[in-house]
């Protein structure tokens, strides 16, 4: 378990160091082991399993949008457990439902993570369809169609830089909407 | 969108966010500095600033206050960091209380009883509860924008603390202006400024600070 987290650690070092390759391995990680944690959560509170990829995405937007309030040099993990614990919670809230969940829930996530990269949000999309056209088409290029910044760039007729803004924007504002409507 | 698609997009997302203690580094002065000028257009230093830093009374104004502000913004530099431990460091508020209890026993044991009441009542105790909050407020609107790039789990208490530090470094600004010395009159009037100024911090914060 710590192994992992050291794995983890490093990983976002690298990441945050602008190791693109790294990072995008580090989340590639974090999902499977995130979506056991949050389908064990959800089943434990009777809740429906159906939302557990709408947190799984959630959390990784909090992930990427927050990476920059972990300290290289603190442990990785209790900051993972306690983002992913706000998620969690944030999300069953919302709905009007009242939860606690102590903190040592996540510590134990895993150990068999199951892999389903198919996994769909009903929820992303759904407020990915209101956000500005331009931050939008950016995203589905880049996201969905795998373009890379430069590519994007030429097929949308803007600078690299304005494709990098809209793109960072774009998963700002889907992580805002994602917390505060409903 | 699939969740391996997001990471495809969130991985080619490479602009990073100021970490929250550089944006307070960066906003807390450019704060200070409003607040500054709201004290230059409105107040004046009083008088009798430089004989009164000589006595006790004057330094443990500024040493209640500032030790306050600095107490808060340790506890704030921790809360906006997921999974970092805020309670070991909110010992610190000791200092601002320690103070603070150490002048009043000055008071109680130093001076005749019947000086104690008009010292607590004071002269200008409706401008206290006023301007140490306006003094404090763009202070706390800097310190509010600076947390936003944090990822506090509580965002009430965090948007307290905030107001916590705010009024002390409202309060300690007031000082330079205010005549009423007594350790009492601080405890009650200016406790009451900081006090709104903290409430409003936890109110505003629940709002603003949720990620």
């Amino acid at each position: 378990m710590i192994d992992r987290e050291e794995a983890w650690a490093s990983l976002m070092r690298s990441g945050l160091a602008g190791d693109q390759a790294a990072y995008q391995t580090l989340l590639r990680a974090l999902a499977p082991a995130l979506r056991a944690s949050v389908r064990r959560r959800l089943a434990g509170m009777g809740q429906p399993l159906e939302e557990c990829e709408d947190i799984v995405q959630e959390t990784l937007l909090a992930i990427h949008l927050k990476r920059h309030t972990w300290r290289t040099s603190d442990p990785f993990g209790p900051w993972l457990f306690t983002v992913a614990r706000n998620k969690l919670i944030d999300h069953v809230r919302k709905r009007g439902r009242r939860i606690e969940i102590p903190i040592e829930d996540f510590a134990d996530i895993l150990p068999a993570a199951e892999e389903r990269p198919g996994a769909d949000s009903a929820e992303v999309d759904r407020h990915l369809a209101q956000l500005p056209a331009k931050q939008r088409a950016i995203l589905k290029t880049v996201a969905v169609d795998g373009a890379s910044v430069g590519d994007a760039a030429r097929q949308h007729g803007m600078t690299p830089g304005a494709v990098r803004v809209a793109l960072h924007r774009g998963f700002a504002s889907l992580a805002a909407r994602l917390r505060t409507e409903e | 969108m699939r969740t391996d698609d997001l990471i495809r997009g969130l991985a080619a997302d490479d602009k990073r966010e100021t970490s929250p203690g550089w944006a307070v580094a960066l906003l807390l002065p450019a704060g200070l500095a409003v607040a500054v000028l709201l004290f230059s257009l409105m107040l004046r230093i009083r008088p009798d600033f430089l004989p009164m830093l000589a006595t006790p009374w004057l330094p443990l104004k500024f040493a209640v206050t500032l030790s306050l502000a600095v107490a808060a913004l340790l506890v704030v530099s921790r809360l906006v960091r997921p999974g970092v431990r805020s309670g070991p460091v909110a010992i610190g508020f000791l200092v601002p209380c320690g103070v603070l209890a150490l002048g009043i026993a000055a008071v109680l044991g130093l001076t005749p009883p019947e000086t104690w009441m008009p010292g607590l009542v004071g002269h200008y105790a409706r401008y206290c509860v006023v301007f140490v909050p306006l003094m404090g407020a763009p202070i706390l609107a800097a310190l509010l924008l600076a947390m936003r790039k944090g990822a506090p789990t509580r965002p009430g208490l965090a948007g307290a603390c905030a107001g916590l530090a705010a009024g002390g470094l409202g309060a300690a600004l007031y000082a330079f202006h205010c005549t009423d010395d007594s350790p009492l009159f601080v405890l009650t009037w200016y406790g009451i400024g900081i006090a709104a100024l903290t409430a409003a911090g936890a109110l505003i914060g629940r709002r603003v600070l949720a990620w």
